[in-house]
């Protein structure tokens, strides 16, 4: 009895959406309603305090930095487009999709743009550069009180110097990739839906 | 008047036969509605947290897919709202979903809507007001004879009584099972909580002490007047925050043999009935026995849940009344002691445990005080420590190599 479409999302959205993230039909009526869940207000955006009020997210010690790759530069509310936007980066790379049309753009869940999506939570000033700083500052946030500057400092020196290869005492974004150029980011970077 | 309440009730209790035929040929089981939307992250895939490793740039990963995890699907927020339905049950309330259709489902549900206001709800609201007033005036009537036997037991058959026409004026089908192992006088009966009807499900099958807050108003009243007829414990608002006072009355109630099993609700909020959320340790302290009981409701009839944030408890109960029917089973689980070497909180989440296998529910660690409030900060910190713990290993290792 009854369908579980949502009456809200209007079916040429959905397939926009389709279009540009590869979600199912399914995926996105389901992950719609998760959204207007989350939606307080009820005015059809996300703000920083809703993503929060997510107890399971609010302990993540990197939590703050997740949610702010959801939101643009410089704004505060995100509505279901941008969303979808950012969580495609996180479906696995299925087989049939290596076959697609190589004239169409790169998909937003490629093995190129999780990096990216990953090099972007280490990136605080997003000026593609990884500093001593910004890698200080995202581990103090992993490891909290438990690890001295000293200790967090010398960690923070061996990881540059092993990866930076241009002597900038940074890492770009071409380095991060070579870093983890053995890493199996697909499998680590991808959330598998059950239906 | 007085012709219409005989009426009232044989109309009630035949709409009641015709609910609990039709639940009884409906297959129930207690179902596990845990919907998933993703495979849940194991540790089996990232580095073991147990050895000592180096920090490595892609550690980030581990962090970064249980947090966009967690925004996709978690297993907090979604218990603070009622449960979402396979199919659709012909009332608006539950139809989040569920598009228009056909032109014969609208019809139906036109049709439901006059038998469920029109009739189900004025003949509810009679038995409620009944139910109720005959409990305030026959408590305070027994309230005046002198302690003892007698007056115990008329009290007793006085709740009894009142509670089950409220039962009729919800139109509440009950099953319960193992009534072998009803909670006995000294001891404590704890069960999860849903809804404020949890309390008259248990009512009316057995007598209890209740606790809780004293309420003005109405509730005032019915308080009031119920402890007149036999000792139920209820606190000044004051009283409430202050922890030794509460466990000081409730083991001295629990001491006097002759006093009933008290009732508590140890989730202390009303959570969707998909799953059990954390006991608080208070109860569990006391020493006594405690008798755990299940109680599970059928959201196809009338989802029970009260959305305290949604609606108030007038609006709650008109929504209750105006249901199909309120369909639930209740389990009396065997009576449980705190072992030896076990702390209130062990004691708690076995307890817990035991219900929510029973009534087919998610057992959860979380606070159910997360409805209203942040989570604290010791978790985070939990977390933190662990993933340092992983980065430099123990003191014993450092000082070792």
């Amino acid at each position: 009895m009854g369908s579980r479409a949502s009456t809200l999302l209007r079916e040429e959205e959905i397939e926009e959406i389709k279009k540009e993230t590869g979600f199912s039909h399914s995926q996105i009526t389901r992950l719609y309603s998760r959204f207007t869940s989350l939606d307080k207000g009820e005015n059809g955006t996300l703000s920083r305090e809703d993503f929060q009020r997510i107890p399971e997210l609010a302990i993540n010690p990197l939590g703050d930095r997740i949610i702010n790759a959801f939101f643009p530069e410089g704004e505060d509310q995100v509505n279901f487009r941008g969303f979808m936007r950012t969580l495609a980066h996180f479906r696995p790379i299925e087989d049939n999709e290596k076959n697609k049309d190589p004239i169409a753009s790169e998909p937003l869940n490629s093995r190129s743009n999780k990096l990216l999506f990953a090099f972007r939570l280490y990136d605080l000033d997003r000026d593609d550069k990884i500093s001593r700083d910004e890698l200080l500052q995202v581990l103090r946030m992993m490891v909290g009180v438990n690890i001295s500057d000293e200790q967090l400092g010398s960690i923070a020196d061996r990881t540059i110097q092993e990866a930076d290869q241009n002597g900038d005492n940074s890492i770009s974004f071409n380095e991060f990739i070579k870093v983890l150029e053995k890493v199996d980011v697909e499998q680590k970077m991808s959330i598998r839906f059950l239906h | 008047c007085s012709e219409l309440l005989p009426l009232a009730i044989w109309l009630s209790e035949l709409y009641w036969s015709i609910v609990d035929w039709a639940t009884h040929r409906i297959e129930r089981g207690a179902k596990d509605n845990n919907h998933l939307l993703y495979k849940p992250y194991s540790n089996g895939d990232n580095r073991d947290l147990d050895h000592a490793s180096e920090f490595e740039m892609s550690d980030i990963f581990y962090f970064c897919r249980q947090g966009v995890e967690s925004i996709m699907d978690d297993e907090v927020t979604k218990r603070f709202s009622a449960e979402e339905l396979e199919s659709w049950n012909l009332l608006t309330r539950s139809n989040y979903n569920f598009q228009h259709i056909s032109l014969r489902l609208t019809v139906l549900w036109g049709l439901g809507v006059v038998i469920r206001y029109g009739f189900l709800l004025p003949l509810r609201v009679t038995l409620a007001f009944t139910g109720v007033g005959l409990l305030v005036v026959l408590t305070s009537i027994i309230g005046f004879l002198p302690n003892g036997r007698m007056k115990n037991f008329l009290s007793e058959q006085v709740h009894l009584m009142c509670y089950r026409i409220c039962v009729r004026a919800l139109t509440a089908i009950i099953t319960y099972h193992d009534s072998e192992n009803k909670p006995k006088n000294g001891g404590i009966c704890v069960a999860n909580h849903t809804s404020p009807i949890d309390v008259i499900i248990l009512a009316s099958d057995g007598c209890y002490a209740m606790v809780g807050q004293i309420h003005g108003g109405l509730m005032g009243v019915i308080q009031k007047s119920m402890v007149k007829a036999c000792p139920h414990i209820w606190f000044e608002r004051s009283e409430v925050k202050d922890r030794h006072l509460v466990a000081k009355r409730l083991s001295d109630h629990v001491e006097d043999k002759t006093k009933l099993p008290i009732l508590i609700f140890p989730e202390g909020t009303c959570i969707n009935n998909t799953s059990v959320m954390m006991f608080k340790k208070g109860s569990f302290e006391i020493g006594s026995t405690v008798y755990p009981v299940a109680i599970k409701y059928d959201p196809r009839f009338g989802d029970a849940f009260w959305n305290s944030s949604q609606f108030g408890m007038v609006n709650y109960l008109l929504r209750m009344m105006s249901s199909w029917a309120i369909v639930c089973s209740v389990w009396y689980l065997p009576p449980m002691t705190r072992e030896e070497g076990e702390d209130a909180v062990q004691f708690a989440n076995r307890v817990k445990a035991a219900i929510a296998r029973q009534g087919g529910l998610v057992d959860l660690l979380w606070d159910g005080g997360l409805k209203r409030g942040k989570v604290k900060d010791t978790f985070k910190e939990e977390q933190q420590k662990l993933y340092s713990k992983m980065l430099v290993g123990t003191q014993e290792d450092r000082s070792r190599s």
